[in-house]
C-alpha cells in the first residue's frame, strides 16, 4: 500500500498531464450521455480544467525524468506549456460566442482542443523518440478532425483532408529519421543518443535520420519548404480554429524541435545548423513576397505565420544559450500577437455574416475605431516596429544571431522583414485611408477583453512584461544547457 | 532636485500623458473636439515649458551628461537610461518649441479625425524628444524607428491626393536603411558588452569593424538626413503631408539623421569617418548643387522648400564631417536653423494653402497688396533660407562653409555655390508668389494673417533674427561638447584637423 502510494508519488513531474487526460476522458462521457445543449458548459468546464493544469504547472511543477526516461519536466519544458495551455485557453474563450455561428457548438470541440492540448504538452516534456511520436500524433489526430469540424463545409472538408495527407506524410519522414537514428546509435532516449552521437564517428546514417526528423519538423511548425498546407488549412478551417492552429500547435512543434536538436544533436550541431539556417532563410524570403498577394486575411495570416517561424528559427541558428532564450520569448510574443488578431478577426461581423476580405476593412477606423487600432497596433508588431512587442522579440533573435556570427542570415532576415511590411502595411491602408464601405456588429464583450488584453501587453512590452518575461525564458532556456 | 532627477522622463513622457487624457475625452461633438484641441495645446506647451527650464538648468560648462537617469530593464541588455549634453539639448528645446505651434497651425485645417490626429502628435512628440533624449542605443533605435508609425498614418490620413504613395515612400526607404542599422547596434553590443551610450562613446571599435558598422548606420541615417541620392522620398513625403506633419519633417525628423552622425558615426567610428570623409563630401556637394538646381524649376511651392531642405542638410553632412569645431558647430547650429526657418517656410505655405487650396507657385502672385503682414513674414523665411547675414540661416552655413575651407578648397568652392543657388531659387519663389500685379479673381479676398497665424508665426520671426545677430545662447551651449567631441575625434583618428 504504501509503496504503491510512493510510486505514485514519483509520478509527480507528470501530475499536470495526467490530471488533463482523466479530465479530458470524463469530459468525453459527460458529452455523450449528457443533453444536446450541454457544449457551451463543456467549453466552460474545459477552460476551467485547462487554467487549473497551467497553475498546476506554475506553482506545483516538479522537474525530473520518469517512465525511465521518456518523460522530462524541466525549466524549459514548464515555460513552453504554460505557453501552450494559454494559447489553448485563448482558442477555447474565443469561440464562446462564435461556436453557433461557425459550427462549433458541439461537445466534441472542446474535448478535442483538450485532447490536442495533452499531445502538446507530451510533445514539450517527451526526452525518448516514442513518447515523441505518441505526443505529436495525439496532438496531430486532434488537429485533423478539427479542421474538417465542419463537415458540412466543402472549404472545411478540404482543408482537413489536407492536412491529414500531408500530415500523415510528415508523420511518415519522422518516423523514418527516428528509425534511422534508432538504427544507427541503438537508442531511442535523447540523452543516450547525444551521447553515442558524440562517441562515434560523422555517421551519414545519423545525419539522414536527423535530417529526415528535422523534415518532419518542419512539416508541423510549417516552415518552407513544407510549408504548402498552411494557406489551404488557415483559409478552411473555421476562424476559431484557425487561431488555435497559428498559436499553440507551432509552440509545441517549436519546443520540440528545440529540443531535439540540442539534447540529442548537439554533438553534431554544425550539421543541424546549416538545415535550420536554410529553411529560416527559405521561410522568411517566401513569406514576405508570397503575402503580398493574398487578398483574404487569413491567408495572409497564414503566410506571416510561415515568416515569423523563420525568424523564430534565426534564433535556434545561432545554436547557443541567447538564441533559445531568443526562440521562448519570440514564441511568447508571437502568440500574443496572434491570439489578438484572431480576436480582431473574429469581432468583424456584419449582417452578411464574418469578414475575411481584406477589401472589406476599408475605412473600419471610422466605423469600430478600437478594433481598427487594435488591428494596425498588431500589424505594427508583426512587422516588428518599436517599442510594440514584436520588435523586441526580433531583437532577441536577432541579438543572437549577431552573438553567432550569422551576418548574412542575419541581414537576409532583416530585409525581408522589411518586404514583410508592404503587406502588413496594406491592411492598415485599407483600414485608415480608404473610405468605409461596411457596417459591422458591436462585438462580444469576451472578443473585446482578450483585445484589449493583448493590446495591452503588446503596447506596454518594454515597461511590463518585457524585463520578467526575458528573465523567464533565460531560466528556461538555462534549463537544457 | 526630484525635478533635475526626472526632468528628462518628464519632458518625454508628458505628451504621453496628454495623449492618454485625449482619448479619454468623452464625445464626439464640436464641444469634445475644442476640447482635444485645448488639452493638446496645453500638453504641448507645458512640455516646451519643461524644456525651457531644463535648459535653464542646463550647465554648458561640462562635456559630461546631465540629468542621467540609469536603471537596467529587459534581459540587463536595453536600459532605461537618460541624459542630455550640449549636443542633444537643443534638438529637445526645439522639439518643444515647435509642437505647439504645429498644434495651433492645425487648428482649424484638420476637419476630421481630430482625436486621432492630436494623438498622434503627441505619440510623435514623446518619440522625437525620447531620440534626443535617451542613453541607450536599443533605446534609441526605439524612439528613431518608432516615429515612423505616428508619420505614416498622419501622412495617410490627412494628407493630400498622392498621400498612400507618399506615405509608403516614406516609410519604406526610412525602414529598410534603419533594420541595418539594428544589426549595426547589436553587433556593437556584443563587442562592447553594453548599450551604454556613455561607455560605447569610451569604446574603441577595431578599424575593420568600424568600416561596417559606420556603413549600417550610415544607411539609416543618410536615408532620415536625407543625403543625395537618398531623398527622394522626402519631397512627395513634404508635398502630401498636412502643414504640421511638413513642419516636423522637416525640423525634427531630419535632425534624428544629423544627431546620429554627431552622436555615433563620428566619436564611435573614427576611422572609418576620416575613411569616408571624402565620400560624404562628394555626396554633400552633390545635394547642395544638384537639389538646388532640382529646387529652380519647381512649380510647387512645397516641394521647392523640399529641395531646399535637402541641400541645407548637405552643409550639415559637410560640415559634421570635417570633424573640427567650426564644421561640428556650424552643423548643430545649421540644424537648429534650419529648424526654425523650414518649419516657418511651411507653416507660411500652409497659410495660404488654407486659403486657396493650391500649392501651385503659379496660382499666385502679387499677395503682399492684400496681405502685407504676411508678406514681411515670408521675407523674413525667406532671407534666412538664402542664408543672409542677419538672419539665422547666415551663420550656420558660413561656419560649416569655413570648416571645409581647412579640409579641401575645392568642396568649399563647390558648395559656396550653393548658396548663390539658395538666392535663385528662393527670390524667384518670393517673387512670384508675393509680388506682381493681384491679378487672379480668386486671389481678391484673401485676407492677412490672422491672430492665431500671428501666434505661430511671429515667434519664429523673432528667433530668427535674433539668432542671427545674436548666435551665442546656441553656440555656448554646444560649445563645450563639441569641444570634447572634436579632440576625441582627432584623438582617435590620429588627424591633426582640431584647428583652435
Amino acid at each position: 500500500m504504501v509503496s504503491e502510494f510512493a510510486g505514485f508519488a514519483s509520478l509527480a513531474p507528470a501530475y499536470p498531464e495526467m490530471l488533463l487526460a482523466v479530465c479530458a476522458m470524463a469530459l468525453l462521457m459527460i458529452g455523450v450521455f449528457a443533453k444536446k445543449e450541454i457544449a457551451p458548459s463543456i467549453s466552460g468546464i474545459a477552460i476551467g480544467v485547462l487554467i487549473a493544469v497551467g497553475v498546476l504547472i506554475v506553482f506545483g511543477g516538479t522537474e525530473g525524468t520518469i517512465f525511465a526516461g521518456g518523460f522530462i519536466n524541466d525549466g524549459f519544458a514548464r515555460f513552453m506549456k504554460v505557453l501552450i495551455i494559454a494559447g489553448s485557453v485563448f482558442a477555447l474563450i474565443l469561440t464562446v460566442s462564435t461556436a453557433a455561428d461557425k459550427g462549433l457548438n458541439k461537445f466534441e470541440y472542446p474535448v478535442l482542443i483538450v485532447l490536442a492540448t495533452l499531445g502538446m504538452l507530451m510533445m514539450v516534456s517527451a526526452n525518448d523518440l516514442m513518447s515523441l511520436y505518441v505526443g505529436l500524433e495525439l496532438q496531430s489526430l486532434s488537429l485533423y478532425v478539427l479542421a474538417a469540424f465542419r463537415r458540412d463545409s466543402a472549404k472545411a472538408t478540404e482543408a482537413g483532408l489536407k492536412y491529414f495527407v500531408l500530415g500523415a506524410l510528415s508523420s511518415g519522414m519522422l518516423l523514418y529519421g527516428a528509425s534511422l537514428v534508432y538504427g544507427f546509435t541503438g537508442h531511442t532516449q535523447l540523452d543516450q543518443i547525444a551521447q553515442a552521437v558524440a562517441l562515434g564517428e560523422r555517421n551519414v546514417g545519423i545525419i539522414f535520420g536527423l535530417v529526415f526528423l528535422l523534415a518532419g519538423l518542419a512539416f508541423k511548425i510549417s516552415a518552407v519548404p513544407f510549408h504548402m498546407w498552411t494557406p489551404d488549412v488557415y483559409e478552411g478551417a473555421p476562424t476559431p480554429v484557425t487561431a488555435f492552429f497559428a498559436s499553440a500547435p507551432k509552440v509545441a512543434a517549436m519546443a520540440l524541435l528545440i529540443r531535439i536538436v540540442f539534447d540529442a544533436f548537439e554533438p553534431i550541431a554544425r550539421d543541424w545548423q546549416q538545415v535550420i539556417i536554410f529553411i529560416s532563410i527559405a521561410s522568411m524570403v517566401l513569406a514576405a513576397f508570397a503575402a503580398i498577394g493574398q487578398r483574404n486575411l487569413k491567408r495572409l495570416i497564414a503566410f506571416s505565420s510561415i515568416g515569423h517561424v523563420g525568424f523564430a528559427l534565426v534564433g535556434l541558428s545561432a545554436g547557443n544559450l541567447v538564441g533559445v532564450e531568443g526562440v521562448a520569448i519570440y514564441m511568447a510574443v508571437y502568440l500574443t500577437m496572434t491570439i489578438g488578431l484572431f480576436a480582431c478577426i473574429l469581432a468583424l461581423k456584419n449582417e452578411d455574416g464574418y469578414v475575411e476580405n481584406i477589401d472589406d476593412l476599408a475605412g473600419l477606423s471610422q466605423n469600430r475605431p478600437f478594433v481598427a487600432a487594435m488591428i494596425a497596433m498588431f500589424m505594427f508588431s508583426l512587422i516588428g516596429l518599436p517599442p510594440l512587442a514584436g520588435f523586441f522579440a526580433k531583437w532577441h533573435v536577432f541579438l543572437a544571431a549577431i552573438e553567432a556570427r550569422l551576418f548574412i542570415l542575419a541581414v537576409i532576415g532583416m530585409l525581408a522583414s522589411a518586404v514583410s511590411a508592404f503587406y502588413y502595411l496594406r491592411v492598415v491602408k485599407v483600414m485608415y485611408f480608404d473610405e468605409p464601405v461596411n457596417s459591422y456588429a458591436t462585438p462580444a464583450i469576451e472578443l473585446r477583453f482578450v483585445m484589449a488584453l493583448t493590446g495591452f501587453l503588446v503596447l506596454s512590452y518594454y515597461f511590463t512584461v518585457g524585463a520578467p518575461l526575458a528573465q523567464l525564458a533565460h531560466n528556461a532556456a538555462g534549463s537544457l544547457f | 532636485m526630484i525635478l533635475n532627477n526626472n526632468i528628462l522622463t518628464i519632458v518625454t513622457f508628458l505628451p504621453l500623458v496628454g495623449a492618454f487624457f485625449i482619448l479619454l475625452t468623452p464625445g464626439r461633438d464640436d464641444v469634445a473636439v475644442l476640447n482635444i484641441k485645448r488639452i493638446a495645446l496645453a500638453t504641448t506647451t507645458v512640455t516646451f515649458l519643461f524644456t525651457l527650464v531644463m535648459w535653464g538648468m542646463f550647465d554648458p560648462d561640462t562635456a559630461e551628461f546631465q540629468f542621467v537617469q540609469n536603471y537596467p530593464w529587459v534581459g540587463d541588455v536595453i536600459g532605461y537610461r537618460m541624459g542630455v549634453d550640449g549636443i542633444s539639448i537643443l534638438f529637445i528645446v526645439l522639439t518643444g518649441l515647435l509642437m505647439p505651434m504645429c498644434i495651433l497651425a492645425s487648428w482649424e485645417s484638420i476637419s476630421f479625425r481630430v482625436r486621432e490626429y492630436m494623438v498622434l502628435f503627441l505619440v510623435l512628440e514623446t518619440l522625437m524628444i525620447g531620440v534626443f533624449a535617451t542613453l541607450d542605443l536599443a533605446m534609441f533605435y526605439v524612439f528613431f524607428e518608432g516615429s515612423l508609425i505616428p508619420m505614416f498614418l498622419i501622412i495617410g490620413i490627412w494628407g493630400g491626393k498622392k498621400r498612400i504613395q507618399a506615405s509608403y515612400k516614406f516609410f519604406f526607404y526610412t525602414f529598410v536603411g534603419s533594420v541595418l542599422m539594428l544589426l549595426a547596434i547589436m553587433a556593437m553590443y556584443w563587442y562592447a558588452g553594453t548599450l551604454d551610450i556613455s561607455r560605447l562613446l569610451q569604446v574603441e571599435f577595431p578599424e575593420s569593424m568600424q568600416i561596417w558598422l559606420w556603413l549600417a548606420f550610415f544607411a539609416s541615417l543618410a536615408v532620415k538626413m536625407p543625403m543625395w541620392p537618398f531623398h527622394r522620398w522626402l519631397p512627395e513625403a513634404h508635398v502630401e503631408a498636412p502643414t504640421a506633419g511638413s513642419v516636423i519633417l522637416a525640423a525634427i525628423l531630419l535632425k534624428m539623421g544629423g544627431y546620429g552622425f554627431l552622436r555615433f558615426s563620428l566619436p564611435m567610428f573614427p576611422d572609418a569617418s576620416v575613411f569616408f570623409a571624402d565620400f560624404v563630401f562628394v555626396l554633400s556637394v552633390a545635394a547642395i548643387i544638384i537639389t538646388s538646381l532640382v529646387a529652380l524649376v519647381q512649380t510647387d511651392i512645397k516641394k521647392l522648400i523640399a529641395y531646399s531642405s535637402v541641400a541645407h542638410m548637405g552643409f550639415v553632412t559637410m560640415g559634421i564631417f570635417t570633424g573640427n569645431v567650426y564644421g561640428v558647430q556650424g552643423a548643430i547650429f545649421q540644424m537648429i536653423s534650419h529648424g526654425i526657418v523650414s518649419g516657418a517656410l511651411f507653416l507660411s505655405v500652409g497659410v495660404i494653402y488654407d486659403r486657396m487650396h493650391t500649392r501651385d507657385i503659379a496660382a499666385y502672385g502679387g499677395l503682399v497688396e492684400r496681405m502685407p503682414r504676411y508678406a514681411f513674414a515670408f521675407m523674413v523665411f525667406t532671407m534666412a533660407n538664402v542664408g543672409l547675414p542677419g538672419t539665422s540661416g547666415f551663420v550656420g552655413e558660413f561656419l560649416t562653409l569655413l570648416a571645409i575651407f581647412q579640409v579641401n578648397t575645392w568642396f568649399a568652392i563647390l558648395a559656396t555655390t550653393g548658396v548663390i543657388l539658395s538666392a535663385c531659387y528662393a527670390l524667384w519663389l518670393y517673387r512670384q508668389v508675393i509680388f506682381g500685379g493681384l491679378e487672379k479673381e480668386s486671389l481678391k479676398g484673401i485676407l492677412d494673417l490672422n491672430a492665431r497665424e500671428m501666434l505661430t508665426i511671429v515667434p519664429l520671426i523673432i528667433l530668427t533674427i535674433f539668432f542671427g545677430f545674436y548666435p551665442a545662447p546656441l553656440l555656448d551651449a554646444t560649445a563645450v561638447s563639441v569641444q570634447a567631441l572634436v579632440d576625441q575625434y582627432a584623438a582617435a583618428s590620429g588627424l591633426a584637423g582640431a584647428v583652435q
